[in-house]
Order: C-alpha cells, then structure tokens, then sequence
C-alpha cells in the first residue's frame, strides 16, 4: 500500500523545491503544507517535528527533517 | 560536481562522496552572473549540474559527511562520520563554506527552533512575527528585503557599521518595519522551547537590550568546511586550504579546489573553474605515478 507524505514546505525554500522534484521523479504522491501562509500547518510541522526549519516530511507518521535523499529513499522503498 | 564530469571524462575511476549536491548555491535564488545565463535560481543551476552529472558512469554517495582525510601507503583515505572508508590514490577537496554561526549561548539549543541559517529556506516560516537579523553584509540586507512584506518587526543587528552594497541598504532603509542596529553585538538568543527574544549589547553605550522576536536569521558570513584536512596541512588564517596553481596541497594526490581554498574570489564560475582544473591536475598526477 503507497504511504502517505505530506510534506511541509515555504515557497522560497530550495531544499522543498528538491523534495518535490525526488517525490515526483520517484512517482511518489504527497500532500503540501505551505506553512509560509497556512498557520495551521505550522502549528501542525512545529508540533510532529519539535522544530522549525522546513522541509518536514511525514511519512506515515514518521517524521524526516531536511531533505536528505539516502533516507528519504530507504523510508519510501521500505514502504513500498 | 565540475570535477567529476572532468575526472569521467579521463575515465578515471572516481567516486563523489557528498552530504547533498549543489552547496552554497542552493540557497542563492538569484545568480545573474554564470555565463550562458541572464538569470536563473541556484537550485535550478545546480540541477542542471547534477542532470549533467548523471550523464556518466561515477559513483556518487550522498548523504555523507567526510570527517577525517589520512595518508596511508599508496595514497589516501577518506573516513565519513557513519565509519565508512574510502581509499583512493588521489583525493580532490571540494567542500566549500558553511554558515558562521554567532557562538553566544541558546543559539545552538534552539538552533531550527527559531534560530536559523538559511533566510530563503526558513524566514517565511516567520511570516506574522517579529524577526531579528543578523548581520550587515549583502546576505542579511537580501534577508531583510525578503521579510519586509512578511514580518510587522525586523531588527537588523550588526556588529560593525553595515557593509552591504549602498544599493540594498538604501532600499531597505526607508522602509517601517525595519529597525537598523549596528554596532550591537548579539549576546543571547533566548527561549524555553522556541526563541522569544534576544538580548544585544549598544557596544558605543554598553547598554543591553532586550528584542521580543520568534526568529533569529543569522547571516554573519561563511566558514570553510577544511576540519576533515587539517591534520595533514597547515590552514591559512582564514581555514582555508592553501593551494598552487594545480590545485595542488603540498600533500602527495590531495588536490582542492572552490571555496574551501585560498583562491581569492569566491563565485560559481571559479570554484566550477578550479575543479574542472584540479581533476585535469590530478589525472596527470596519477599519469605520473604509473611511469
């Protein structure tokens, strides 16, 4: 069963842009938050991640801070 | 990046070992000076870098932080901090600059709780709320023009008069929601569980202030990421790696190029320069060994 990600991401941030565009290459359906004008996907990044820098990606409740490809890869394939 | 396509196409067998690929220019949204470019966004060019780069047969390891390079018999070795080691005849060092961080107390506690290192990633995150900037170089005045239109209070906090070209401080100047401090020096970034506040020092009278802000936007400057080579080499004093015009170290197969070295003139096309050059470098170095 495909996980559910939500991502949550500001408009300017390059480190979401690169997330999007390796959830994409990797067909790999997500949510966006953008926590930039959506105050309660704030509260929601700040309370799952106890932390303030974007990206955040939820993936099926387990939580990754940054995009870091190696983890992101081996939490998604896991899944699959 | 620029080194490994030069090192595959000698078809040396390399291997790229990186946390992440693009570096500094990731967070650079406006690059108006790589040439066959009027303008495009740093992630955009580096993707394109990295498009390129998928083209040939190299390796490439993401999500490792080299900690430590060594000498061993035939060359060198590469030991990343998750134990893993690589060893190679010659090494190219190309790990740039990191952001300089303020050193004063609560900083690192409540580092991504509301004090951050990148303005472009983080800062509208702070949209609403009272932010501080640190900072008085051409980064944070980019900083606060980006956050006039979303933060009701920025305090702009430099050590030293501002330093930014006349350009940017003059736009931003005039503008009410920005409160320009120099010659303060940030002493405390303060906060149970976020930032609240931080307390800075009036350095002409001595007077402390107290800042009510939800974030803290250090842009003090850059730090060259040369721990991993320091045991082998003396560092100038800056922390660079001083290098000839091969890119060479003065240690046998330890090339290095981009920011990390000496090479005056930290911009894309040079450090993209240095490394094309350093990969030439090390393949005639490694021509030379086997004669």
């Amino acid at each position: 069963m495909a996980p559910k990600v939500t991502i949550y991401t500001t408009p300017t941030c390059p480190w979401c842009q690169k997330t999007k565009r390796f959830l994409q290459e990797n067909q790999v359906a997500y949510e966006e938050k953008d926590v930039a004008s959506d105050h309660d996907a704030r509260h929601e990044m700040v309370r799952k991640s106890q932390q303030m820098g974007v990206p955040v990606i939820d993936i099926d409740g387990e939580v990754v801070i940054g995009f870091n490809e190696p983890i992101l890869r081996e939490k998604l394939l896991a899944l699959k | 990046m620029t080194a490994a396509v030069y090192a595959a196409r000698k078809k040396l067998s390399a291997i790229l070992v990186a946390y992440e690929l693009g570096g500094q220019v990731n967070e650079n949204l406006r690059v108006e000076n790589y040439m066959g470019y009027q303008f495009v966004e740093g992630p955009e060019l580096m993707e394109k870098f990295e498009t390129q780069l998928k083209q040939y047969p190299i390796e490439v390891k993401l999500g490792m932080k080299v900690n430590d390079i060594r000498r061993i018999e035939g060359g060198l070795e590469a030991v990343t901090d998750s134990g893993l080691t690589y060893r190679a005849k010659a090494v190219l060092f190309a790990t740039g600059k990191r952001s300089r961080e303020l050193s004063v107390p609560g900083e690192e506690r409540l580092r991504g709780r509301g004090v951050t290192y990148c303005s472009v990633c983080d800062g509208p995150v702070f949209s609403g709320e009272k932010v501080a900037i640190i900072g008085g170089g051409n980064s944070a005045l980019a900083a606060v023009q980006d956050m006039l239109r979303l933060s009701p209070q920025i305090y702009l906090v430099s050590l030293t008069p501002l330093t930014a070209d006349p350009i940017l401080i003059e736009n931003a100047s005039a503008a009410p929601n920005l409160t320009i401090l120099t010659e303060h020096r940030t002493e405390e970034v303060l906060g149970k569980e976020q930032v609240e506040a931080i307390l800075v020092r009036d350095l002409k009278s001595g007077e402390e202030k107290r800042l009510e802000v939800k974030g803290v936007l250090v842009e003090i400057g850059l730090l060259p990421n040369s721990a991993p080579v320091a045991g082998l080499l003396k560092l100038n004093a800056q922390g660079e790696v001083p290098v000839n015009k091969s890119c060479e170290t003065g240690v046998p197969g330890l090339f290095a190029a981009g920011d990390v070295t000496d090479v005056p003139e930290k911009q894309i096309v040079v450090a993209c320069g240095e490394g094309a050059k350093a990969a030439l470098q090390a393949h005639r170095y490694l021509q030379r060994l086997k004669e």
